[in-house]
């Protein structure tokens, strides 16, 4: 036996269409709702009844996929996990995450986040070369504990949406990809600290984060970015005082 | 099919720290350095002065009896306050994991130790100068 | 690779954060004593910042050091700071702006370092 849907909650949300518009404008929907629908949910049941064209990203429903980042009501979060009835009766605004550039409607562009991403090597550089034969790393729970919260990061951007050094300077290396590059430096497998240095080191690596912290805040992962790009100082810091001082071919790169 | 392809709209960044309240906490944070520049002008007039003899000096101690000069250091006592609380706040994000019989040691267990280890220099500071004038 | 040239942001990082830490732990003590405490004669005589009181303390090769490195470090602290706030309300970090904010700084800590000197020892 069904609910009977019986209550309704306006959302607003931010257009835009480059084909009609040069700026995006607000649109306005009233939406039946249950009390167990997520803004994701309500954003579909728009698509469903009211607006096809209205254009968003999802897939996993559950928090995982990273794809539903939006703002809302002002603040960067994941559609599929913030739900309606904490908003009623409305308005709800939504729009697509901010200091991103906008695609169409709820849609920005994430080229150049994938292109950040691949640019610190976000995989294990072994420390030396290694055989089939040699096994399996072994790790101790330490270890995986320096590392685990990092490795939580499933690509959303609501850190970039939350970091206004990225919105101001989006050349910004930013907080997620950052946070991913010390996950793979204070891997106790990883070999490759050297070669992520230069991502670091630069002034869009680390040097252009004034500890705001939003990022930290609005992650739906418990990564805390902010503590991975702020505790990369003092190794950048070390790094330009020390790596002077070594020989070339050097490994040192900083320490996680 | 042939499709005009629009380059990405970026919104504006202007009043961006007016957007939430957890920027405008920033913001407070940052402008405290103008605090901090300040009082370190005040002092190094302070030491130009003494340089330059006892009139000098004294008349800087004159000028900070001032009624400019008081409410001046009532601003500054203000943010100096709001720049220790903030900046141990901001602490624990600075530091690498810590462990201590065998937990990680919590943002708050680092932000408590940072403000405690501030109160206790600010009255090391006041004995200090009590016992000096005595 | 990219290229990317190494910032030099480390070493005025390294003194925005030693000044901030001693401003944060003496800052609020000393603006209370100098500023407010001792020009109203409250809990402490006007007498403590006495001429040659001051100047046996200046005079003195670690107070040269203490004062020196307090004045210099919250000057460098601050410098740094402001640079990055003008930053935040689109002002670049361009030339001007870092010698106008980091050549402060400097000035401050030669008018201290020449002065404190002067006094002799």
């Amino acid at each position: 036996m069904s609910e009977t849907i019986t209550k309704t909650i306006v959302i607003e949300v931010m257009r835009y269409r480059p084909e009609q518009e040069s700026e995006p404008v607000w649109e306005r929907f009233t939406v039946p709702y249950t009390d167990d629908m997520s803004v994701l949910q309500g954003l579909q049941a728009i698509k469903d009844d009211q607006d096809g064209s209205l254009s968003f990203r999802w897939s996993c429903r559950m928090a995982i996929c990273g794809s539903c980042g939006m703002m809302i009501n002002g603040k960067p979060m994941l559609s599929c996990q913030t739900f309606l009835r904490d908003f009623a009766p409305g308005p709800i605004r939504v729009e697509a995450l901010a200091h991103l550039p906008i695609e169409r409607d709820l849609v920005v562009s994430v080229e150049p986040f994938v292109k950040k991403l691949e640019s610190v090597k976000p995989y294990i550089i072994p420390k030396e070369a290694r055989t089939l034969e040699q096994g399996e790393y072994l790790q101790s729970p330490e270890e995986l504990e320096r590392i685990e919260q990092y490795s939580s990061c499933i690509n959303c951007m609501l850190c970039y949406a939350a970091c206004p050094q990225f919105g101001i300077d989006p050349e910004f290396t930013g907080p997620g990809v950052l946070a991913l590059l010390h996950r793979y430096n204070a891997d106790s497998r990883d070999g490759g600290q050297a070669e992520r240095m230069e991502v670091l080191n630069a002034q869009d690596g680390v040097w252009s984060c004034t500890a705001v912290g939003y990022c930290s805040e609005v992650c739906p992962k418990g990564v805390d970015p902010a503590r991975a790009v702020n505790q990369n100082k003092m190794n950048s810091a070390t790094d330009y005082f020390f790596s002077r001082f070594l020989l070339p071919g050097s490994k040192r790169g900083g320490k996680p | 099919m042939n499709v005009k392809r629009h380059p990405p709209y970026r919104r504006p960044m202007t009043g961006w720290w007016k957007r939430d309240p957890f920027f405008m906490r920033y913001m407070l944070r940052e402008t405290t350095a103008f605090a901090v520049a300040a009082y370190a002008i005040v002092l190094c007039v302070g030491v130009l002065r003494l340089a330059q003899g006892e009139a000098a000096w004294n008349g800087w101690l004159q000028a900070l009896r001032s009624p400019l000069s008081l409410l001046l250091h009532l601003v500054l006592l203000a943010a100096f306050v709001i720049h220790a609380y903030s900046w141990f706040q901001i602490m624990p994000k600075t530091l690498p994991m810590i462990k201590m019989g065998g937990e990680q040691v919590s943002a708050s267990a680092i932000q408590r130790a940072g403000w405690s280890a501030a109160a206790i220099a600010t009255v090391l500071v006041l004995a200090l100068a009590a016992w000096w004038q005595s | 690779m990219t290229g990317k040239p190494r910032s030099n942001a480390p070493i005025f990082w390294l003194m925005f954060g030693a000044g901030g830490m001693l401003s944060a732990l003496l800052g609020t003590a000393m603006v209370f004593i100098t500023g407010l405490a001792v020009p109203l004669g409250l809990f402490y005589s006007p007498e403590l910042l006495s001429y040659p009181r001051v100047l046996a303390l200046a005079q003195h090769g670690l107070g040269k050091l203490f004062l020196l490195a307090v004045i210099a470090l919250f000057a460098w602290h601050a410098a740094h700071r402001i640079l990055c706030s003008l930053h935040d309300i689109g002002i670049h970090k361009g030339l001007v702006a870092k010698l106008c904010c980091y050549g402060s700084a400097f000035a401050i800590t030669v008018v201290v370092a020449v002065n404190l000197l002067r006094v002799g020892f």
